[in-house]
């Protein structure tokens, strides 16, 4: 148990880092792309803006990400053992194809601007963001076989091997569809984030260009992906109702089964004890119409299964509609700076400016909530249906365990904490014209040109 | 295909991954080791400057390293992580202070004495469990049904010290003569005097190493003294006594890349002793490395990924490493 709590909570904090790399990542390339193309200053002042903050997300999201990949061993040996001839292999191309490609060219993208062409930095920074896409493409791989396991057999030593072909393993069932929709909460998550901070700048100054070109650069992602998210999802639901049914049966609160269409439950306080929703407000039908596309379809209920296979259904209830909640609030801001942009006032709207504030951290909440959801809604398996959590674990001392979860939080709290601070405070300055390459440089804070004077000054102060 | 063993290409691929992140990492972590002695300002700033571009991928074979174990040597993973739980657990928490602290210190010139501390103590840490890690490797784990079966502290020995302080001293050694080929002034002047004492510790503390491991088990002892294998094995002293006499001759002579090239000469010795020690062992004395091996597939499948790719990752990083070639100098690389 302290095992799963270690676990849980540094992948938690890892996957704060990469959702907002591979988005950052990507939005970079972008930016630079665009000022090659266009040559408009405006660009390259953005490019510099973010590649800091970049840095110092990006470096956190290393280092914790490193704690995971031996987590697998010093925790759950017992998993690594068995289902390592599947997932090894997998996490061994991420290394290869991902992890080397990302820290290869990420020095030249962070200080090699004058060391090398333009176009060759560009080319730097299309490679880490290729890099957290195809990092993003096995861990889900990974973590989609680990919910949906195909294409294994099981040998004398009870261990998980590829039963023929690789093909299955890794294009397993669920796997399209979590790569869809991780991939998207990641660019969502990082449009809210770059659109607090344009926002927070416009209520500022309205006039500042580097904040209105990153404002309306996120609001149309939020406005264009929300969408593409949403029906990503709903079909993500429909793959694991026939995967994993008695998941969604726990994210919809459903412990009955409904023979002639499911209500959609909005609010209540799951009770496995008494197998029932208590104060429950629910519409009736509407379930069976999300799940089913079909009003009458009928659903089994949790109660149809064995209870030593439901998983803890309060928490993945509530952070399913944590999740779905916050889709749908994204869906109204994408939805209301269509409008503001339509009726020309996107830069003037301060509750427009006021409410993107707000949701900048939206993403980061969606995105744990949605994880949450996954694997607590696994529970109480590790391969779902085939490997119990309970026999996964490390042949490890209480005590030893206890002491380094304990360490564990506080240098967490303590060092990501502090990156946290000083994130928001690199965001709380103003993107400028001459934004410094990278204040990464001593020399340069302190160097000839006024803008990073500046610079170096507003940092005392913010 | 049938006639190679894919196992034992993947011992040394694996030993390879590891090699290559001992060295790669290790003049980074020693950088981290040395950074007190350093002064603040200048020299600190070009020490950091001639890693920042680099450490991030030194790591990766770190990772590439348990990745590649858990992949294809799948029992001998789940058996030593556990047992040198702490160790581990150490060395990662280090690894996340020397990691931030690259781009904290710039971040905040407030807390940068607090954050350049942060960088040695996990460097120091990292290092220290790193190689109490191979000590404790190298004097046998406990295994029972293929799974580990002794307590949480089991690792701690006085040779496992030993071997821990000594990769730490390496590490530093390391670290040292990169700095004397990427810095200039008085860095490098400083780098140089640190090079020498380290250079002398080092070489005893391989010494001491490579004296006492024959005694922690007979079989170790046999491989090293008996006959014929006695006159491979003798090579291996006999050059490191060379490299020895190269690394104080270039260093006195005031040369910039030989010291370096010789620590790097060293380690691979010492890695070649480590290997004598060590084959056909995953787990030494209890597990072999056909027994940890994953299944044919598994292994093939990775290997017939990584011969094409791993070329690859050498060639960028070396094209990253030509980008940064020169000295570091104290404006940065702009
Ligand atoms: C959907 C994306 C995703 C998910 C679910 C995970 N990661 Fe991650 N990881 C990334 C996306 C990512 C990334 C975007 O590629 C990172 C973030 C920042 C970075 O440097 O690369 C990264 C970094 C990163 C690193 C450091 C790589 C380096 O040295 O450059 C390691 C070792 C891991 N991760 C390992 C894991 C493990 C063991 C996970 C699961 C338990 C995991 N990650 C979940
Ligand atoms: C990055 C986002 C992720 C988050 C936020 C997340 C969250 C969680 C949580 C909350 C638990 C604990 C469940 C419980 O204790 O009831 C857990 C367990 C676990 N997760 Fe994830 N997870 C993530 C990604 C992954 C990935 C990518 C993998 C596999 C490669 C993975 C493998 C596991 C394993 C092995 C366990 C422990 C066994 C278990 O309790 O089911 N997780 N995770
Ligand atoms: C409102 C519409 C949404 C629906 C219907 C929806 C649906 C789902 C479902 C059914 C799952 C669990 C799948 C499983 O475990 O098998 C899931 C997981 C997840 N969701 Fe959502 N989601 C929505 C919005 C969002 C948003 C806005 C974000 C983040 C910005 C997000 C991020 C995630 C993540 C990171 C996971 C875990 C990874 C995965 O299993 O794909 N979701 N979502």
């Amino acid at each position: 148990m302290l095992a799963r709590i270690q676990f849980a909570f540094t992948v938690s904090f890892h996957f704060i880092f990469p959702a907002i790399s591979i988005g950052l990542a990507s939005f970079l390339a972008v930016l630079e792309g665009l000022w090659l193309k266009t040559g408009k200053g405006v660009y390259a002042n953005l490019f510099r803006y973010w590649l800091k903050i970049f840095a110092v997300v990006f470096g956190m999201g290393v280092v914790s990400g490193v704690v995971l990949s031996y987590q697998f061993g010093t925790n759950w040996s017992e998993f690594s053992y068995r289902a390592g001839p599947i997932i090894g292999p997998l996490m061994g191309y991420e290394v290869m194809t991902a992890f080397f490609l990302e820290a290869g060219f990420l020095g030249v993208m962070l200080f090699g601007i004058n060391k090398v062409g333009r176009r060759l930095h560009f080319f730097a920074t299309c490679m880490v963001a290729l890099g957290t896409l195809i990092s993003a493409t096995w861990i889900l791989s990974v973590n989609s076989w680990m919910q949906t396991p195909a294409g294994y057999a099981i040998n004398d030593a009870g261990q998980f091997v590829p039963a023929g072909s690789w093909w299955p393993i890794v294009f397993n069932p669920s796997f399209p569809y979590r790569l869809v929709h991780t991939v998207l909460a990641a660019f969502l998550t990082t449009a809210f984030i770059v659109g607090a901070v344009g926002a927070w700048h416009l209520l500022k100054d309205r006039t500042n260009p580097g904040a209105r070109k990153m404002f309306s650069m996120a609001m149309w992602m939020a406005a264009l992906v929300t969408p593409l998210q949403i029906v990503a999802g709903d079909q993500h639901g429909l793959n694991t109702l026939e995967h994993q049914p008695v998941k969604v049966l726990a994210m919809e609160g459903d412990y009955q089964p409904s023979p002639e269409g499911a209500p959609l439950i909005l609010f209540g306080f799951p009770d496995s004890e008494e197998a029932r929703v208590r104060y429950e407000v629910a519409i009736p039908k509407l379930g069976s119409l999300i799940l089913k596309h079909d009003f009458d379809a009928p659903l089994p209920g949790l109660i149809d299964f064995p209870r030593d296979q439901w998983p803890p259904v309060p928490i993945v209830f509530w952070s399913f509609r944590i999740m779905v909640g916050l889709g749908f609030a994204m869906l109204a801001i994408g939805l209301w700076s269509l409008v503001t942009r339509w009726r020309g006032t996107l830069y003037d709207s301060r509750w427009m400016h006021r409410a993107a504030v707000v949701m900048g951290p939206s993403g980061l909440v969606a995105v744990i909530a949605g994880w949450v959801t996954t694997e607590v809604g696994r529970q109480p398996f590790t391969v779902y249906g085939l490997m119990r959590t309970a026999e996964s674990h490390s042949p490890l001392a209480a005590p030893a365990v206890a002491a380094s979860l304990i360490a564990f939080v506080v240098v967490y709290f303590f060092v990501f904490g502090a990156g946290i601070y000083y994130l928001l405070r690199l965001m709380s300055k103003p993107p400028q014209r001459g934004e410094a390459l990278l204040a990464n440089q001593p020399h340069r804070a302190a160097g000839i040109t006024p803008a990073s004077g500046v610079d170096a000054a507003s940092s005392k102060g913010g | 295909m049938a006639s190679i063993d894919v196992t034992v290409i993947w011992a040394c691929m694996i030993g390879f991954a590891v090699f290559a992140y001992v060295v790669m990492d290790g003049f980074d972590l020693g950088i981290g080791i040395l950074f007190p002695g350093l002064k603040a300002g200048e020299e600190r700033d070009q020490a950091m400057n001639s890693i920042a571009p680099v450490w991030d991928g030194n790591e990766t074979w770190l990772v590439f390293g348990g990745g590649g174990l858990m992949a294809v040597f799948p029992l001998a993973y789940a058996i030593i992580l556990p047992a040198t739980y702490p160790l581990i657990i150490a060395m990662l928490l280090g690894l996340v202070f020397r990691g931030v602290a690259f781009e904290f210190r710039w971040r905040d010139p407030g807390h940068r004495k607090f954050w350049d501390i942060a960088f040695t103590l996990g460097s120091v840490i990292a290092a220290l469990s790193q190689g109490i890690t191979l000590g404790a490797l190298l004097q046998g784990i406990r295994v029972e049904d293929d799974a580990y079966a002794g307590g949480w502290l089991d690792w701690l020995s006085p040779f496992s010290l030993l071997t821990g302080v000594s990769v730490l001293l390496g590490y530093g050694l390391l670290g040292a003569t990169w700095l004397i080929w990427k810095t200039e002034g008085t860095a490098q002047a400083h780098a140089r005097r640190m090079a020498f004492r380290l250079g002398i510790a080092t070489f005893a503390a391989l010494a001491a190493v490579s004296l006492a491991t024959p005694f922690l088990h007979i079989d170790y002892w046999r491989r090293w003294f008996e006959l014929p294998q006695v006159l491979l094995t003798a090579q291996v002293p006999v050059l490191t006594v060379i490299c020895a006499g190269i690394f104080f001759q270039s260093l006195a002579k005031g040369h910039e890349r030989m010291p370096f090239l010789m620590a790097l000469i060293l380690f691979l010795l010492g890695f070649v002793g480590l290997g004598i020690s060590m084959f056909p062992y995953a787990v030494p004395q209890a597990v072999t490395i056909w027994d940890a091996a994953a299944p044919r597939a598994s292994q093939i499948f990775l290997l017939a990924g990584a011969v094409v790719i791993v070329p690859m990752i050498l060639a960028y990083t070396g094209w990253a490493y030509r980008v940064f070639r020169g000295k570091a100098g104290i404006e940065g690389y702009h």
